[in-house]
């Protein structure tokens, strides 16, 4: 029986020929990373199982969570990181000032490439998925033991295929396309399965997007997303990565539990409505009800802070200004993006309009710090998670969008249709 | 091994913020995180949680973070074993690691209400909810994971057999 991309991934890393769905196995890790909250957790149970990391170029420490660090116990957490980074002597560890958010850095940095097996600790290690490669985010002491010795025991995954069609229209991004899935399937839809996308529609999806929509796989349950690799995927590669790279195909008769068709023309601009990922309405549906005031607009994180989604909400906000009663935050995911803001104009276009920029961190997304929101609050975000409590009080609401349906929002005092204030349309 | 205690109850996709807020992710010092377990979605748990209680849940307890804070927060707040109909797979993972006994059995979250006093025997894999008088059939901990979480956790589990050989 053939072999999803994922399972042919997972059997090369454990040293077989074949596997298949629900089968135990041992693989080895080509990453493990962690960053500044599950990293600390898990230094004191790896020094139980050993001294060395089973690689210094394949641990990889990110503190980006709360940093920069918000408080006395968050600053000694990346300081416990930092100097463990140093003693082992690790080849990354992405200090603050030359760095950013870990799901944004590491492709930028070439640090996890096509056909690997990933590990992180820390849900949206998913992401990497567009690049190819099999990633997953696992606790503390799974990424201790990784750190240790370099494998982890799997249960090999079953497969929903999602086959992708079509062109998505100007105002529609990875974001759109990734909320109408969950929408589709549920938060729990892909449980415990990998999210294998597929299809000629991902031609017309940028890298963005696609990292953009791999992040998101774990909002539907799902272990991985994966992408095939293309020649754009192998371009990103080769521009950013010095790492041999295996491109991995599923094989004609692999066996899903599931075949979805996303018919990219039909997806319109989606928002995830309080409080699941999978609350989807789309823009017509949100036109159609009594305006929703809002009181904050977050564009960044590792779901949307790259520079495309920097681009497309700085070319709603050209020439606006942000309504009185709105708060906007922009965060670029990373310092070689927020450089890129400032040459490209995009700064200028954000602080004109009356948004604060801020350095790369996850900052906002999970509540942390530079964003939190008091009781009654909204806020259309570009992150990844809608929960109760969130970004701040447990009485404050969070719409999950895209960078222009943010951006258009953020003018507008409402959530807002960018197709009625862009110049694309 | 067994776990005997009165229940606390939820609903679907009880998720991992509303389990520990990341607001008190800047430490990782168990007995502090116990204190702020499910605050943000019953500021009365950590009042009365005794130790053995259970927590019965819907489908995908544990959805979202990977912050394995989670499931060690209500191991150290006293609970002795999650049911539910399903789980979000890291938090899965992470539950097992750390020795927090968690039970799949779709009929005992449904057939199980808030107070109820119940009793899990890990080697059956069987729950009876001694209010109701009613019993439930869940899947029996294998030997390994029985002796993994009287170790308290994957690693403790691990170094022990080590210095057994």
């Amino acid at each position: 029986m053939g072999m999803t991309m994922t399972q042919k991934i997972l059997a090369a890393h454990a040293g077989l020929d074949s596997v298949s769905a629900g089968q135990l196995i041992e693989a080895k890790l080509d990453v493990v990373m962690a960053n500044d909250i599950t990293g600390p957790m898990a230094l004191p149970i790896f020094r139980e199982m050993a001294d060395q990391v089973y690689d210094k170029d394949k641990v990889v420490l990110v503190p980006d969570h709360f940093t920069p660090n918000k408080d006395i116990k968050s600053a000694e957490n990346s300081k416990a990181i930092r100097e463990f980074a140093k003693a082992q002597g690790l080849s990354w560890f992405f200090e603050q000032g030359k760095s950013g958010v870990e799901h944004a850095i590491l492709p930028e940095a070439g640090v996890v490439t096509a056909g690997e097996c990933i590990i992180g600790a820390d849900s949206h290690t998913c992401t990497y998925g567009a690049l190819g490669a099999f990633s997953t985010g696992v606790g503390t002491t799974d990424i201790a033991t990784g750190m240790a010795t370099g494998e982890l025991w799997f249960k090999v995954p079953p497969a929903i295929k999602f086959v992708l069609t079509g062109k998505p229209g100007p105002y529609v991004s990875g974001k759109d396309i990734i909320i109408h899935i969950i929408g589709k399937i549920g938060v729990d839809g892909a449980l415990y399965k990998s999210m294998e996308f597929t299809g000629d529609g991902i031609a017309s999806l940028s890298m963005d997007d696609r990292f953009t929509m791999a992040n998101m796989a774990i909002e539907a349950g799902a272990k991985n997303g994966i992408f095939p690799v293309d020649e754009q995927a192998e371009a990103y590669i080769r521009e950013h990565s010095k790492k041999e790279y295996q491109i991995y195909t599923a094989d004609e008769d692999a066996e899903y539990d599931e075949v979805v068709e996303i018919h990219l023309d039909e997806v319109r601009p989606t928002i995830a409505f309080p409080h699941l990922p999978g609350n989807a309405k789309t823009i017509d549906e949100v036109e159609a009800m009594e305006p929703i005031r809002i009181d904050q607009v977050v564009i960044g994180s590792c779901t949307n802070g790259r520079m495309e989604d920097m681009r497309k909400a700085a070319a709603i906000l050209k020439g606006h200004t942000v309504h009185p009663d709105v708060r906007v935050m922009v965060v670029p995911a990373t310092q070689k993006i927020y450089k890129q803001c400032i040459a490209e104009g995009l700064v200028d276009i954000f602080i004109d309009a009356g948004c604060a920029v801020n350095t790369p961190s996850c900052g906002p997304c999970m509540g942390g710090h530079m964003g939190v929101m008091a009781a009654g609050e909204k806020c259309v975000s570009t992150t990844n998670r809608n929960f109760v409590g969130r970004m701040g009080h447990v009485d404050s609401l969070i719409y999950l969008a895209s960078p222009e349906v943010a951006a258009a929002s953020a003018i507008a005092g409402c959530i807002a249709n960018p197709e009625k204030v862009g110049d694309k349309s | 091994m067994k776990a005997l205690g009165h229940v606390f109850k939820y609903g679907d996709n009880v998720d991992t913020d509303v389990i520990i807020p990341a607001r008190y992710l800047n430490s990782f010092d168990a007995q502090e995180l116990a204190s702020h377990a499910m605050v943000d979605i019953d500021p009365e748990f950590v009042h009365k949680v005794q130790p053995g209680d259970l927590i019965v849940a819907n489908k995908n307890f544990g959805c979202g973070s990977s912050r394995e804070h989670a499931p060690l927060c209500l191991k150290t707040a006293g609970v002795s074993c999650v049911i539910a109909e399903t789980f979000a797979r890291i938090f899965y993972r992470n539950a097992i690691n750390i020795g927090l006994p968690i039970i799949e059995c779709p009929e005992a979250a449904r057939g199980i209400e808030a107070g109820d006093e119940v009793e899990v025997d890990f080697d059956s894999g069987k729950i009876y909810n001694r209010t109701k008088g009613t019993e439930f059939q869940g899947q029996a901990f294998p030997e390994f994971m029985q002796k993994l979480i009287a170790a308290g956790g994957l690693v403790k589990y691990t170094n022990g057999k080590k210095a057994e050989k």
